[in-house]
């Protein structure tokens, strides 16, 4: 057995994704090339993520009484409009929607009000109306509809997220040793997941994307200096970036190599789109938004890689990008006011952020409820007035122009009442 | 329903209920499988990693002093700069920062001793072990109350965690081990309870006349609710959860200063005042008693036992387990007030946990350990587990949520996945296969359950690695 190291450009890809807490996943691999084709990026953020340091809505009386020590300064937000900012760390998505190519949705929510991340979750990556509603997720079922034997599916990443698992087989890669042909081992193994239903179909795609992924790397831009690639993991492993106890607050922690190391992930998810056989549509995770306690740093440092990440897509998919609509969305929004440890609890409506050169220039996405205590959700939380499956359904439908029938039989089942959005596009 | 013949049952006692078979592990238990089993479960608890012994205070108060260590480093380097307000940054290579740098060197250094010296005893126990039913069993209720390096404060005390809360109470009562779950400074840390304040205490008011906020956090409290006790589905609301959280406040640790720092302390005066009302039931006003006594009526919820015993029954034998093998643990746990030795006896003696065909794939933990079993081997370092764990999505502590690893097929047969451990299983043959019998060893691991494609594929073999390969990547390897 020969020992092939991987390539540093793929090692980088993977080191980046891992200590950054983030999966990748694409699918839609259609088999004809795509460029000029509609691609759509879903991105979840996991863990909560606080809609109201997201896109603080400065200009609202009711912000800086319920938010207090940990609300964003007005004169540190990035100004959008009378009552909306975006977060200090978003100056990329800053950047776009000048350009009226990042909209934002401030008051968004599935349909699950239990507060709970893993039903939440459920919720929002199955696109139904409850939980257990269905077990498999609405991008895979966007899939089926689009037609069967045109599109494949890939995770990048070793677990595949419910986003996309489903009847389409979802495959999944992560950089490792590489292949060698010369081996007969994957022949053999393959002879003896013959007749197991589970192991065999997983198996082989396994090593056709193992294959795929070699070819695509090498064709990548060049790998950066080993030196800065350690200086990336060491700078953005989970445990630096954590809450610390008895510190409240964090510290908006020195992050350029993590942020370089987001965008980094960001430009090659973009390079495998551009790709001949490459993914239309990808979903990506980013963990760690669940700040029930010091919140202000650990925002900061999640939300800087979310912007860069954003950055390094629009950067990468070069003239795709106007082809492209990006969804960043998260399971549910957190509490309005602070609780007593620096941070916010679970809560209920949050922000969404679309982004895409594909995008029309517009206001905000969906009602704004105002913060007023009358109108807080349960006295606790943001009121979600926009249902987040007519967003998804807008997209789908105006973006990558499924069959709007098929979206609503077939992707976004029981979603009557959650009308698309219309005109984002 | 009828029971497979005892070679079936050996080989399953020690593939399904235990690790993976060590050489001679099936001949053990052929003469009696459900008795060999039986014989692991013991009231004193699971089986303690050799590891450092510290216990969690132990380690706090070193953490302590090394954090210490590195704030006087600080203040040396602000004194060098000259300035006093500016901030240090978390990562600076100027020179007057070596100090600092160092020391922080000595923490992070600390933390990675503790936490790989704890993950690889335990992982040698695992390979070790001829009780590897009571190692998993103690395995499946470390996940079950999951606690995660994801929190740097948390990582240190992961392997004290599972010695002084989990392992003790492996075979004890459900609710001993909650509350020594939920009071120890792992969980307390971890899910944020350590800084919950009541906002009605008297540490309240006084941090609010100094003008400083303080408040509650219902982190834990939901977790429990949600995931250690009765479930999501148990129709608990909001007010549940906030009443909940308000009768936990006091729940802390020992800080820095204290003397003891690190161990379970309730602070009466950030505790709630007043009375309670979770899930319907009343509590009166109380102190460090409030809490305890709901946690008491949560392990004796009989949506707990439908919850635990549904979960017991998927790790051990289907991702869908027959809703009759959940009933009878069910049953079991109500009957016996939660003894966990009579859930797992009841587990050996149920015939849905003997069905021939194996239901569920092995974790990549599992994978790795079953494959140095098989072999009479063990992980001689944590470098050996490491690697291969994390690119398998399984880093070791480091589970990504407090719903602690997933425990189904979905989340681990990935494509990619099988891959790897075919990538990672040719290294491992590199490394023992050349001196052993692989026809021999492909019985001693799999017993009656090597199926015969698998035997005739290892008996054609080119090489003993190939062969060695071809067993562990079997389809009856990778599952259990």
């Amino acid at each position: 057995m020969t020992d092939r190291s991987p390539s540093p450009s793929r090692r980088s890809f993977m080191a980046a994704a891992a200590s950054l807490g983030v999966a990748v996943s694409f699918v839609g691999r259609q088999a004809h090339a795509a460029d000029g084709a509609k691609k759509l990026i879903v991105v979840v953020c996991r863990g909560g993520m606080d809609g109201l340091s997201v896109a603080p809505p400065i200009g609202d009386p009711g912000y800086q009484a319920l938010r207090g020590a940990i609300a964003i300064k007005p004169e540190e937000a990035l100004k959008l409009d009378e009552t909306f900012a975006l977060h200090p760390s978003l100056t990329s998505v800053h950047a776009l929607a000048k350009q009226g190519q990042a909209r934002i949705a401030p008051a968004i929510a599935t349909p699950d009000r239990a507060r709970s991340h893993f039903e939440a979750q459920d919720v929002l990556e199955t696109g139904e109306a409850k939980v257990y509603g269905a077990d498999s997720g609405w991008l895979n079922r966007t899939l089926e509809v689009m037609g069967p034997g045109k599109t494949e599916a890939l995770s990048v990443g070793t677990t595949a997220p419910l986003i996309l698992r489903g009847k389409v087989q979802a495959a999944s890669w992560s950089p490792g040793k590489g292949l060698d042909e010369a081996a007969r081992l994957p022949t053999l193994l393959q002879d003896l997941y013959k007749g197991d239903p589970l192991l065999g179909p997983a198996f082989a795609r396994g090593l056709e994307t193992e294959a795929m992924a070699q070819a695509a790397m090498t064709a990548l831009a060049p790998a950066p200096a080993p030196a800065a690639e350690t200086g990336m993991m060491m700078a953005s492993t989970p445990t630096m970036s954590a809450p610390r106890m008895n510190q409240p607050g964090g510290r908006p922690a020195d992050n350029r190599q993590g942020r370089e190391a987001a965008r980094k992930l960001g430009s090659t998810l973009a390079g495998f789109m551009r790709q001949a056989d490459g993914p239309q549509i990808a979903a990506l995770s980013l963990d760690g938004f669940d700040t029930h306690a010091g919140q202000v740093g650990q925002i900061a440092t999640r939300l800087t890689y979310l912007d860069a990440v954003l950055d390094g897509l629009h950067q990468g998919l070069g003239p795709e990008w106007k082809n492209t609509v990006v969804v960043a969305v998260t399971e549910f929004g957190r509490t309005a006011r602070a609780n007593g440890t620096g941070g916010t609890d679970h809560g209920t409506g949050s922000t969404a952020l679309v982004l895409g050169g594909a995008l029309k220039r517009g206001g905000i996405i969906g009602d704004w409820p105002t913060l007023s205590e009358t109108a807080l959700y349960e006295n606790r939380d943001l009121a979600p007035t926009l249902d987040m499956r007519g967003l998804f359904k807008g997209v789908l439908v105006d973006h990558l122009g499924v069959d709007r029938a098929a979206v609503e039989k077939k992707v976004f089942v029981d979603s009557a009442g959650a009308k698309a959005v219309t005109g984002l596009v | 329903m009828s029971l497979p013949s005892k070679d079936m049952m050996a080989a399953i006692a020690a593939t399904r209920f235990g690790l993976g078979a060590r050489p001679g592990e099936i001949e053990a238990a052929r003469g009696d499988p459900r008795g060999f089993l039986e014989d692991q479960v013991r009231r004193e608890g699971a089986d303690i990693p050799k590891d450092d012994g510290e216990s969690a205070p132990v380690r706090y108060a070193a953490f302590a002093e090394l954090r210490q260590e590195r704030r006087a480093a600080r203040q040396d380097a602000r004194m060098v700069a000259g300035d006093d307000m500016k901030p240090i940054p978390l990562v600076d290579a100027a020179p007057s920062a070596n100090a600092k740098s160092e020391a922080q060197k000595d923490v992070q250094r600390y933390i990675r001793q503790k936490t790989t010296n704890d993950f690889l005893s335990r992982a040698q126990l695992a390979a070790d072990t001829e009780a590897a039913f009571r190692e998993r069993w103690a395995l499946f209720f470390a996940n079950h109350f999951t606690v995660s390096q994801t929190k740097q404060a948390t990582s240190i005390v992961i392997g004290p965690f599972e010695r002084e809360a989990i392992r003790p109470h492996a075979f004890g009562r459900f609710e001993d081990m909650l509350l020594a779950a939920s009071t120890h400074a792992a969980m307390l840390t971890y899910l944020d309870q350590a800084q919950s304040v009541g906002p009605g205490s008297p540490a309240a008011r006084y941090q609010s006349r100094k003008g400083r906020r303080t408040g509650l956090n219902e982190n834990l409290a939901r977790e429990i609710m949600e995931l250690h006790t009765v479930g999501v589905d148990a129709g608990y609301s909001q007010a549940d959860v906030t009443e909940f959280a308000r009768a936990l406040t006091g729940f802390s640790i020992g800080r820095a200063q204290d003397p003891d720092v690190g161990a379970f302390v309730f602070r009466a005066n950030t505790h709630e005042p007043g009375a309670r009302s979770i899930l319907g039931k009343a509590y009166a006003q109380g102190g460090e008693d409030q809490g305890v006594s709901v946690l008491k009526a949560l392990a004796a919820d009989p949506r707990t036992a439908r919850h635990v015993c549904g979960k017991i029954a998927r790790h051990f034998v289907a991702d869908d387990p027959p809703p009759a093998l959940v009933k009878r643990l069910e049953t079991r746990w109500i009957e016996t007030d939660g003894r966990l030795d009579e859930v797992a006896k009841a587990l050996i003696a149920a015939p849905e946990a003997w069905e021939p065909t194996p239901a569920k794939i092995k974790t990549p933990y599992e994978f790795v350990i079953s494959t140095w079993r098989a072999v009479g081997g063990r992980p001689a370092a944590f470098e050996r587990l490491n690697p291969i764990l994390t690119s398998l999505g399984q880093k070791p502590f480091y589970p990504p949520s407090p719903k602690g690893w997933p425990d189904e097929a979905g989340a681990w047969a990935s494509p990619d996945g099988l891959v790897k451990r075919m990538q990672w299983t040719q290294g491992f043959a590199a490394a023992v296969a050349d001196t052993r019998d692989p026809d021999v060893l492909a019985r001693s691991a799999l017993g009656a359950r090597l199926s015969e494609p698998t035997a005739r594929a290892v008996a054609r073999a080119e090489t003993r690695r190939e062969a060695f390969a071809l067993l562990v990547m079997s389809p009856e390897f990778q599952r259990r």
